[in-house]
Formats: C-alpha cells, sequence, structure tokens
C-alpha cells in the first residue's frame, strides 16, 4: 500500500494577480503565496498577452524574488576610495535623498543640461520623460536607442504603428508567417502562442535568419541569410512583386502616398518634395478630371504611374514611377542580389510569388461593416493573410532603418496592413506619421535654470528645423541624438552616453544617473574601454571624475553598481506598485486597447524603495510644476497617488480603466480614488475590446479614430496615409546636398552621411562599420543573441535558470570549422578590429557559413549578481562586447562618428567582423578577465552549497535578507 | 485509466518553460524539495523532472534544429517498477502514473540505470530517487477548477505543445491526436510501451506559384504599367 498523495494546503495560500517583470512582455500572472512565501506562478489564463501561459522567465520569478545579489541599503562610495573599487558605505534613506536632492538642485539652478538619466528597462517612460522634462534636461532617454529604435522609427515614418511593439502580427487568421531577424526575442509569450496558431492553421513559416535557433526551429522554411543583407533581400522581393504587377492596386491608391506627386527639380531647394496646394495639401494626378487635385480627399482618382509638368512647368513624378524605375532595375533582380544576399535567386522569387498568392488568391472577407474616415460605408473588410514580425536581426545594423521600411513596403504592395490575418496596430497606434510629437529644441528653454522643457525630451522630427542643435550646429543632448549625425534618433543614443560625458564631447556633465541599465558591461560596446571612462580622472578639475557624479538605480548587485558614486536599492516586481501605461508602452493587443499593474504581493525585507516613488520624492522637494500645487505643498503624496491623480490632458492619466468618479468611465475620464482597487479586484490588468466595425483598417477607420481621438492617442479623425516616401527624409538629404531653405550642416562627413543615407525611399547599402574594416582580414559576420530563457533579462543570478545556461560558446558552421581545422569545445582567439577575446568553440549546421554568433549577456565579471567567483560565467562564460567599438573606424580629417544607423542612432551591434583561430595548447578560459568585484557592506547572503527551496517550509531560505 | 503527456515536436520551441514551471511547482510539491547543486558556484545543477534536449537533423543549409522535451514516459511495461528492490517504485493501477514512494526509496538508482530516457534523477540530500509525477498532487485537487487540473507543464507551454490525458480513452484528446498526426513512442523497441507520445512536424504543402525568369528590361516593364481607374 502505498500513501496517499496530499493535496495543496489550500487554507495556507492566498492567491494573487499581478503582471510579470522577468522580461518587457508583461505577462499577467497568477501568484500562489504560501504564509508569504512564493509558492507558485502561473500565467493569468484571461490576460490578453499571455492566455494563461507562461514562459521559463516567468516560471523562474521565485528564484528572482529570493536572488543573492539583491540590493539591501542606499550605499554611497566609501570616502577615499576610487570608483570601481567597489567600496561602499552604507547610509539612510534620507541621507541619500539629501545628498541627491542638493546635487540636483543645485544643477537645476544652474545648467540643468547636466544632468543626465538614462533608463535601461523602459516600462515606465511616461514618469521618467515626465520627470526629465520637469526638470529641465533634454538628456533623458531609455535603452531603444541600443535596442531596436530602428523598428520603431522606420515604421512610425512609413506605416504609423510598427514592429518592435506597436503591431502584431494577426495570428487567429495568418496564412503564411515570414520572420525576419528574430532573435528568440521580444513578445516572448505572444509569438510562440502564435506560431502554434498559425501552424495548427495550415499556414506556412519562413524564417529568414543566419542562425536556426529557437522559433527558427520550427519554421517550415529556413532562409539562412548573410547578416545585414535583409534590406537588399527585401527589396529584390519588392523587385519581384513590381515586375510581376502584383501589388495591390485599390489600397496603394487609397491608402498610401503611391500616387502623390514629387517634384523633380536638381539643384533645387524644392527637389523631391510633394507638389503642395496653397494649404500644403499633396497633389495628385486626377484621371478623370485631368487636372491636380488634392491627394487627401475622396471623390478623386489619382495616377498611380505617369510623368507630369505642374502648372509652373516644374516636372513631376508619382511616387509609384518613382519606385518603379528604382526597384525594377536588374540592380534588384534576384539573380543578381543571391550572391551578396548568400539566398539563391529561385527562393527570393518563389518567396515573394508564396506571398502574393497567398495575399492576392487565399485572401479572406469578413462581412463586417465599417466607416472610412471620408465616411464611405464598406460592407467587409478584406484581409491579405500575409503576417510579418521583425527585429533585432534587423534592427541591430547600422542599414536597419532602411531595411525595416523595405520589409514595410512589401506589406505596402501586398495591402497586408491591419487587416485580418496580416500585421494589425496596437492601441494607442496608428499615429500621424511620424507621430505629431517634436523633441524640445528650444536652447534658451534647455539652458533657462529652474525652468521645465516645453515639450519632452523625445519626439519625432520631421525637417531639420526641428533638430536639437544650437546656432552653430553642435549637439544639445550628451547622446548627440538629433544632431546631424543622427536626426531621427527617436530614442535616444543611450550607447554614447558615457564615452561622449568621458570627452566632455558636446560638453561636460555633472550627474549621470543610469536606472536598471548593466553599461558597465554587457549593455555597452567596448565594455573595457567604457569602465575605463568611467574611472578615468579629469586633469583639468582636482579630485573630480570626468563625469563627476554616477547614481545608479538597480535591484540587483550588477557590474555597473560596483561604478556608482551613490547606489539607490529598488524592489523587485513582486514588491510595488507600477503601472503599464497607455501614455507609454501598453500591453494592447489588436482586438484591445489595455494597460495593467503591479502592486506589492510581498512586503520587501530590505531598506528598499520602489524607483517610482523615489522619483516622486524628488519631483516634490525640487518643486517640479507638475509635482506641486500652487502653494508650494506637494502635490502627490506617493506613486500611486500620483498615478491616480495626474492627468496630461484632463481625463486622460495613467492609467485608462475604471476612470471616473464612481470607476465607470474607460480611456477618458475625471480621477478615480480607488482606482488601484479596481484594477486589483479586476486581475491588475483592464481591457477595452474592440468591437468589429474598429478593428480593422484604423489608419482611415473612422469610428475607431473617433475613439483614438477622444482618448489622446491622435489628434484628431484624419486619414492616416502611409508613406512610401518619405518627406522628412528628403528634407535632411536636401540640407546634406546643401540645397535645404533652413540649417543646413557645416561637417563634410555630416554632408556626405545626409546624402547618402537620407533616401527617401528605401536603399540598401553596406554597413557602415564594413566599409571600413577588410573583410579578407575578418573573414566572420559575428552577432549575438540572448536565449529564450534569458531574453530581456539579467538571470545569470537565477539559480534555476543558470542550470540552463552558465557558460556560453562561440557557435560556428560545421563545415567551415573543419575546414579551419577546428572543433567543439576548441578554446580560440577572436579578433576584430576594436580588441581579442578568448572563447570555447561549438560548431553546429544550423548557421550560416559566413558567421559566429553567441549568446549574449551569459559571460560576468567576477563577483557581480551573487555568484560566487568561480561561477562558471566569470571563468568560461564571455562577452562579445569587447569586440564592438561605440565609434566608426577613425578616417582621416574625419571627427570620431557613432556606430550607430546615420538616421535614427540605432546602436550597430550586429555590423561586426571578426577573424578566429585556434588557442596555443593549454590556453584555456575566457579572456580578457577582470577583478572580482568586492563583496558589498550588506551582503550577508549565504550561497549554500544546496539549495532546496520549499515554499512550505519557513526556514530553508533564512539568508535571503 | 492511462494518464500520460503528448508533446507535439511540430511548434516545441525549445524555450525551457515547461522544465522551469515543472520545477517550480514541484519543488514545493509532494516530492519536494528538489536541490538545486552549487546553484551560485560553478557549474550550478540539479534535480529536474523535465528536460529539454536539442539536436540537430540534416545538414546545413538543409539542416532541422530539433527540441526534445523529455520526463518520464509513464511506461506501461516499467522496468524501472521491476528492478526497484524495495517496492518503493510503483505503477499506479488507478491511472498508470508511475511514482517513487520517498519513504521506502533508498536511492540505489537501480531505476535509473533501467531507465532508457533518463526520467530519474537522485537527490542526494535526502538520498531518494525522484522523477516526474505527472503533476499527481495537482490533477486530483478537486479544489482548484477543473482547467487547472493539469500537470503544471502543460498549464505553461506558451506553445502549446504538451497535451495532458487518458490513453485508454479513444476519445480524448490525447488519443485523436496520435491517432490523426501519427503520434509515436520513443524507442518502442525495447519494449517498455511508453504512455508518453511524440508528434511529428507537419508537412506544408507547397504553396502554388509559377516561376518564370521576366526577360523584360526596365524599359519595357515601365511601358506595360497603364493606370487603372481606382477611385477613392
Amino acid at each position: 500500500m502505498h500513501a496517499r498523495i496530499p493535496t495543496e494546503d489550500h487554507a495556507r495560500q492566498e492567491v494573487k494577480y499581478s503582471t510579470c517583470y522577468m522580461c518587457a512582455c508583461r505577462c499577467g500572472i497568477k501568484v500562489t503565496l504560501q504564509e508569504g512565501k512564493v509558492r507558485f506562478i502561473q500565467g493569468n489564463r484571461n490576460h490578453p498577452t499571455n492566455q494563461g501561459v507562461l514562459c521559463a522567465k516567468g516560471s523562474a520569478g521565485i528564484m528572482k524574488q529570493y536572488s543573492k545579489a539583491r540590493l539591501s541599503e542606499p550605499l554611497i562610495r566609501k570616502p577615499g576610495t576610487d570608483r570601481g573599487a567597489g567600496e561602499f558605505e552604507v547610509i539612510s534613506w534620507e541621507q541619500a535623498l539629501d545628498i541627491l536632492t542638493q546635487r540636483l538642485q543645485e544643477i537645476r539652478a544652474t545648467d540643468p543640461s547636466k544632468l543626465a538619466f538614462f533608463t535601461g528597462r523602459d516600462q515606465m517612460q511616461a514618469l521618467t520623460g515626465l520627470w526629465a522634462q520637469q526638470f529641465g534636461t533634454p538628456n533623458w532617454a531609455a535603452h531603444g536607442g541600443f535596442c531596436s529604435v530602428n523598428m520603431a522609427v522606420a515604421g512610425l515614418y512609413t506605416i504609423g504603428f510598427s514592429f518592435w511593439e506597436f503591431g502584431a502580427p494577426d495570428w487567429d487568421y495568418a496564412k503564411y508567417f515570414i520572420m525576419w531577424g528574430v532573435a528568440e526575442d521580444h513578445s516572448s509569450n505572444p509569438i510562440k502562442i502564435g506560431l502554434e496558431k498559425l501552424k495548427r492553421g495550415g499556414g506556412k513559416f519562413v524564417t529568414v535568419n543566419p542562425v536556426r535557433t529557437g522559433y527558427s526551429a520550427i519554421a517550415d522554411e529556413w532562409v539562412p541569410i548573410k547578416p545585414g543583407m535583409d534590406g537588399l533581400f527585401a527589396l529584390s522581393i519588392v523587385h519581384v512583386l513590381l515586375s510581376r504587377e502584383l501589388f495591390d492596386y485599390e489600397f496603394l491608391v487609397n491608402y498610401t502616398n503611391a500616387t502623390w506627386l514629387v517634384i523633380q527639380n536638381p539643384g533645387h531647394s524644392d527637389d523631391g518634395l510633394f507638389l503642395r496646394d496653397a494649404n500644403g495639401q499633396p497633389q495628385v494626378w486626377d484621371l478623370e478630371r485631368e487636372t491636380f487635385v488634392n491627394g487627401i480627399e475622396a471623390g478623386i482618382t489619382p495616377a498611380l504611374f505617369g510623368d507630369f509638368v505642374a502648372q509652373d512647368g516644374r516636372r513631376l513624378k508619382t511616387v509609384f514611377s518613382l519606385m518603379a524605375e528604382r526597384y525594377l532595375d536588374e540592380r534588384y533582380a534576384p539573380a543578381n542580389v543571391a550572391a551578396e544576399c548568400g539566398v539563391p535567386a529561385e527562393t527570393i522569387e518563389r518567396i515573394a510569388l508564396e506571398m502574393a498568392h497567398v495575399a492576392f488568391k487565399e485572401s479572406i472577407e469578413f462581412p463586417i461593416e465599417w466607416t472610412d474616415t471620408w465616411g464611405r460605408k464598406h460592407d467587409k473588410v478584406i484581409g491579405r493573410p500575409v503576417a510579418m514580425y521583425a527585429m533585432r536581426g534587423i534592427s541591430a545594423h547600422s542599414n536597419g532603418f532602411h531595411a525595416c521600411r523595405a520589409i514595410h513596403f512589401i506589406q505596402m504592395l501586398l495591402g497586408a496592413l491591419d487587416g485580418p490575418g496580416n500585421f494589425r496596430a496596437r492601441a494607442p497606434y496608428p499615429k500621424p506619421i511620424p507621430p505629431h510629437q517634436l523633441p524640445e529644441n528650444n536652447v534658451d528653454i534647455i539652458n533657462a535654470p529652474n525652468t521645465s522643457l516645453s515639450r519632452p525630451p523625445l519626439g519625432f522630427p520631421t525637417r531639420p528645423e526641428d533638430l536639437v542643435i544650437d546656432e552653430r550646429g553642435n549637439p544639445l543632448r550628451i547622446d548627440k541624438a538629433y544632431s546631424w549625425e543622427a536626426p531621427l534618433s527617436s530614442h535616444g543614443l543611450m550607447h554614447m552616453v558615457i564615452t561622449n560625458a568621458t570627452n566632455h564631447d558636446p560638453y561636460a556633465l555633472d550627474t549621470l544617473i543610469l536606472f536598471m541599465s548593466n553599461m558597465a558591461w554587457n549593455s555597452s560596446m567596448n565594455t573595457q574601454a567604457i569602465q575605463d571612462m568611467l574611472r578615468q580622472k579629469d586633469p583639468e578639475s582636482f579630485g573630480e571624475y570626468k563625469i563627476p557624479f554616477l547614481v545608479v538605480v538597480d535591484a540587483f548587485h550588477s557590474e555597473m553598481v560596483n561604478f556608482a558614486d551613490l547606489v539607490l536599492p529598488d524592489t523587485t516586481y513582486l514588491e510595488r506598485h507600477d503601472c503599464i501605461s497607455l501614455l507609454d508602452r501598453p500591453i494592447s493587443e489588436p482586438d484591445a486597447a489595455a494597460d495593467a499593474i503591479r502592486y506589492p504581493l510581498v512586503p520587501p525585507n530590505r531598506n528598499v524603495r520602489p524607483w517610482q516613488e523615489v522619483m516622486v520624492e524628488l519631483a516634490s522637494r525640487l518643486k517640479f510644476p507638475a509635482f506641486t500645487n500652487k502653494d508650494g505643498t506637494r502635490k502627490f503624496r506617493d506613486y500611486p497617488d500620483f498615478i491616480v491623480n495626474y492627468e496630461r490632458s484632463p481625463g486622460v492619466g495613467f492609467l485608462s480603466g475604471w476612470r471616473g468618479k464612481d470607476g465607470d468611465k474607460f480611456l477618458k475620464g475625471e480621477p478615480n480614488p480607488n482606482q488601484w482597487q479596481a484594477y486589483i479586484d479586476n486581475q491588475s490588468f483592464f481591457a477595452h475590446h474592440w468591437p468589429d466595425n474598429q478593428k480593422y483598417m484604423c489608419f482611415v477607420n473612422r469610428d475607431y479614430l473617433e475613439v483614438a481621438s477622444d482618448a489622446g492617442f491622435v489628434g484628431k479623425v484624419e486619414p492616416i496615409i502611409m508613406q512610401f516616401y518619405s518627406e522628412p527624409m528628403q528634407k535632411f538629404r536636401l540640407a546634406g546636398q546643401g540645397l535645404y531653405d533652413g540649417p543646413q550642416p557645416k561637417d563634410p562627413a555630416d554632408k556626405e552621411r545626409l546624402t547618402k543615407y537620407f533616401d527617401p525611399l528605401p536603399l540598401w547599402y553596406e554597413p557602415l562599420e564594413q566599409q571600413r574594416v577588410d573583410a579578407e582580414e575578418y573573414p566572420f559576420y559575428a552577432l549575438t543573441q540572448r536565449p529564450m530563457f534569458m531574453y530581456h533579462s539579467w538571470d545569470s543570478q537565477n539559480a534555476w535558470l543558470r542550470q540552463i545556461m552558465a557558460q556560453n560558446y562561440l557557435y560556428m558552421n560545421a563545415r567551415k570549422a573543419a575546414d579551419m581545422g577546428l572543433k567543439d569545445f576548441d578554446w580560440v582567439w577572436v579578433e576584430s578590429r576594436n580588441g581579442k577575446i578568448r572563447c570555447q568553440l561549438k560548431t553546429m549546421e544550423g548557421c550560416q557559413e559566413n558567421t559566429v554568433w553567441t549568446w549574449n549577456a551569459i559571460g560576468k565579471q567576477k563577483g557581480a549578481w551573487g555568484l560566487k567567483e568561480e561561477a562558471s560565467e566569470a571563468t568560461k562564460g564571455f562577452l562579445l562586447n569587447h569586440l564592438i567599438s561605440e565609434l566608426l573606424p577613425e578616417r582621416n580629417g574625419e571627427r570620431r562618428i557613432t556606430n550607430s544607423d546615420p538616421v535614427s542612432g540605432q546602436a550597430a551591434w550586429f555590423d561586426l567582423r571578426v577573424k578566429l583561430y585556434k588557442a596555443e595548447t593549454g590556453e584555456s578560459g575566457s579572456w580578457p578577465q577582470f577583478p572580482a568585484i568586492k563583496r558589498l557592506p550588506t551582503d550577508h547572503y549565504e550561497r549554500p552549497d544546496v539549495l532546496r527551496y520549499d515554499a512550505r517550509v519557513e526556514d530553508n531560505d533564512k539568508a535571503q535578507s | 485509466m492511462r494518464l500520460g503527456l503528448v508533446i507535439d515536436l511540430d511548434v516545441c520551441v525549445g524555450c525551457h518553460a515547461c522544465a522551469v514551471s515543472c520545477k517550480q511547482w514541484n519543488a514545493s510539491g509532494t516530492t519536494g524539495a528538489l536541490p538545486d547543486y552549487q546553484p551560485y558556484g560553478a557549474e550550478p545543477s540539479g534535480v529536474w523532472f523535465n528536460r529539454i534536449r536539442h539536436f540537430e537533423v540534416g545538414s546545413y543549409p538543409n539542416s532541422k534544429t530539433v527540441n526534445f522535451p523529455m520526463s518520464c514516459m509513464h511506461c506501461e511495461d516499467a522496468d524501472c517498477v521491476t528492478v526497484c528492490p524495495t517496492g518503493a517504485s510503483y505503477k499506479r493501477a488507478e491511472d498508470g502514473i508511475v511514482l517513487i514512494d520517498q519513504d521506502k526509496c533508498m536511492g540505489c538508482n537501480y531505476c535509473s540505470w533501467a531507465c532508457p530516457y533518463g526520467a530519474r534523477e537522485l537527490d542526494r540530500s535526502t538520498g531518494t530517487m525522484k522523477k516526474c509525477t505527472l503533476c499527481v498532487d495537482r490533477i486530483y485537487d478537486q479544489n482548484i477548477p477543473v482547467e487547472d487540473r493539469q500537470p503544471a507543464c502543460v498549464l505553461t507551454c506558451p506553445a502549446h505543445a504538451r497535451m495532458f490525458g487518458d490513453f485508454d480513452d479513444p476519445n480524448s484528446e490525447v488519443s485523436k491526436v496520435v491517432r490523426e498526426r501519427e503520434g509515436y513512442m520513443l524507442l518502442p523497441e525495447l519494449g517498455y510501451n511508453p504512455t508518453n507520445h511524440y508528434l511529428p512536424p507537419r508537412k506544408h504543402k507547397p504553396i502554388p506559384v509559377e516561376m518564370s525568369a521576366d526577360k523584360t528590361g526596365l524599359a519595357g516593364k515601365l511601358k506595360q504599367f497603364v493606370n487603372r481607374m481606382v477611385k477613392r
């Protein structure tokens, strides 16, 4: 006889709902607590994002909550010790806040730009951005500049929504799905849920990726493209579609600027701009009326093709004619790009034709009545069921902006946008193209002491006048965002902050605040040099560092914390209030506008405070206008109070659910004092499901746009016309050519870059770094990706997740390795123009032949993240970052220029080229090695040889506090 | 009843969600805790009931990456039970779940040698063998909603690549899907008659396209485009 199996003792348990923060996905979680200890974290079945499922990270939240790397007291660098030596003293929160307040007060009263505030994780940009704006510094951004700004900007300047996270494939109805360079990343659970739906429904899944792991493993077809060639591949598909006349004529005429007329006047300031009427409306040629008419209006019959002459004699061409001339050129024929892309011509052509077949021969029609912005009633929606998603593999190249636009070109040609089965927008998107928000660039306001900015620090320039530069053309931002070097850098360039601030170029900072970002390690290019910069003293200012005061806000003991002058310890995601707001990056899905909260499920057992609380506290102490009453008293008691009562415009606040005094309004309504409780009572999220007539074609859907306008998503109800041809790009190009009626760059390097890369139609060019690196000396492309079970998290500290991987290898194509006499587990040296590393090799079949790659951020500095010094992450794990420079290779007579996309400022991580060779016998272990980081004075955690976590046992983790 | 799992290799992306969810449920479950050795040191390891193997078939560029989750197969003819000298290892008559009575197990490892699927792991601190229980402490819990009475790995799988059910019932979801998708057992030749089944990748039907080299030059193509009267 065997004992009866006992079930859970529910009487001792409590179930609470919140939002995961193990990565950026923001899934709903159902947390079972057993007398205050975390027993089980599950996906919330009712949640729009993850629908009940949960990934490995989410399930490992327990080990994050009890991590040995948790910070527990505010710390200050020990007086008399060097920065980076890791000597800290504990101070009280009162002391820490006093020190910081005093410092910030002085900066704000003198030169507010001397504060830079950059955040790694960016799920609360609405608050951090507001805080920076209220402080009056332009030097604020999140990590998007080194993550995926190419995707965001290319989308927002082209289709009004974007890959990244303002759109999603319509998995329920897609019949063909092509995934471009998605490195096991973003939208982790939704993509997995979606791929299964697609395959169950018989849809085809094509992956374009040099490496076959993760999602690509289950693709029906793998296209092992050479890194950086996606744009060329996409434009070749455009070539095939055009040459076969496989495009959605109605979609192009109705919803895009393909018919708009472009002035052909080389050498003049109007060259390449749209022909506009006196009211600034773009003109098209009306085939019926045989005259120029307003291209935005209804009742027109525009010519898609043709050359025309304006009344004043200027020559004109339609956008589509320009496209046909360019992309029908044999340069883009599959046979002529095959070798460069590493993809057979037959494959390129077949994939183009497959997409066209599915789009046009297998289209979907839903009998849904809807009304467009011109008041025309439709009795159905048509879906071209070709869905796409694209991320890091496109984004992390210096030609990624154009590559991403090229992909959007395919979608527009197929009419496969925001309809059933294709790529759909997620509220608050689509927005006008680009969104109507300009970055603050008024020098007087930026320089004014004790003055808030009149606009947010980030936005979307449409012309050179919108750049954030002074009258001499010098950048006003420390990261040089929105300067001639990166005009459309709408997420900033966080990867340049430490370098620029150290070089006092364009100026010196006083204080740098970094929130939750590991810039001294895996989040920086050129890690070793960046660490040196952080330690660099200023010879002109005795005893001062080049970056005088460094504040690090984090919940865990990262490599970055080691360099802090002041450490502010944050809470974990199970310990604080948070909101995932529609003002920021919400959790909306195509079928629902949605936002979410977190609230404390377990009390922190350390002397830590949520950074949100600290920001509200600092804002109140510094008397920011938005946080202060007229009588000078503080406006908001704390963060929850701020979230409920702050209104960006009347009725529009951080949370969109249960608004209004009685909690019966949504999207818009006066503050509800019981809003937090309403969210808690409703499993910590709010979703407004769009009725059928507001679900599709949102960019011209009147009923949708009326709601969107009322909720403040868009300014007014007007059609959002997709932009094949980008006039803002042309305006910057004219400036580069010296033809623009307005600001123009002086530096020849800027002129050259603007002229070459600000093409109003997508082009492919060799990535910038590769233009300057000898491909024969460095024959391999080198890439990184994060493994699924650690994507968007630093979870080498996690006792369970690190068992899945505690060492990374360099992977390469098996045949190529054999040719070079290399085999599994060989130690190899890998060299780039920037340095060398030693690491261990593994071979695989699923890797493009000219490519090597590794898992990023597995390598750690000894002593960091609560790990023992002998942890494999530190002894055998490695970073590729040492090989990548944040600057392009030097060129004679040229100033040093960022290694980033010249349009968006996106960090060009994947442009790296390397060589590799076998290490000498006896050379083993990863290199370079760094000194071990000292244990913090507050770190009394026991690191047991055996861990036996059991939520039912009270004392098995006694060393947790 | 014969309870077990079906794992769909057509959609398993190898994300390890099932393995970690299993770990957290069972760490505080009927055979918990599950030890972790050197959890913060060199080469961390521990007891897991479910591990994902990754391998490749074919060669570049036609290779395929396969993610293969493996846990106890709850075999009909389980040698791990037969070889157990203490009777700790047993197969339940009522549902076919193979379990280990922790009070009787002496950690001799015979069962792990007998198991060709690598399903059994020794807890070095208790000196007992541990393995997948199909979340037996969850699937019969009358105090949770019916839809939650499934193994943790099945509930969490983001790709819905895991199904749980009764293989004795020809109308159960698992029986049907195994029939329809030609589900198979792992190493049937060994004769253990494993309950768990795997579904092979689906084959996608070719999409009809007409390949033809278009030889007209640019000028020719441009001429072919004729404006259509499309009224907005």
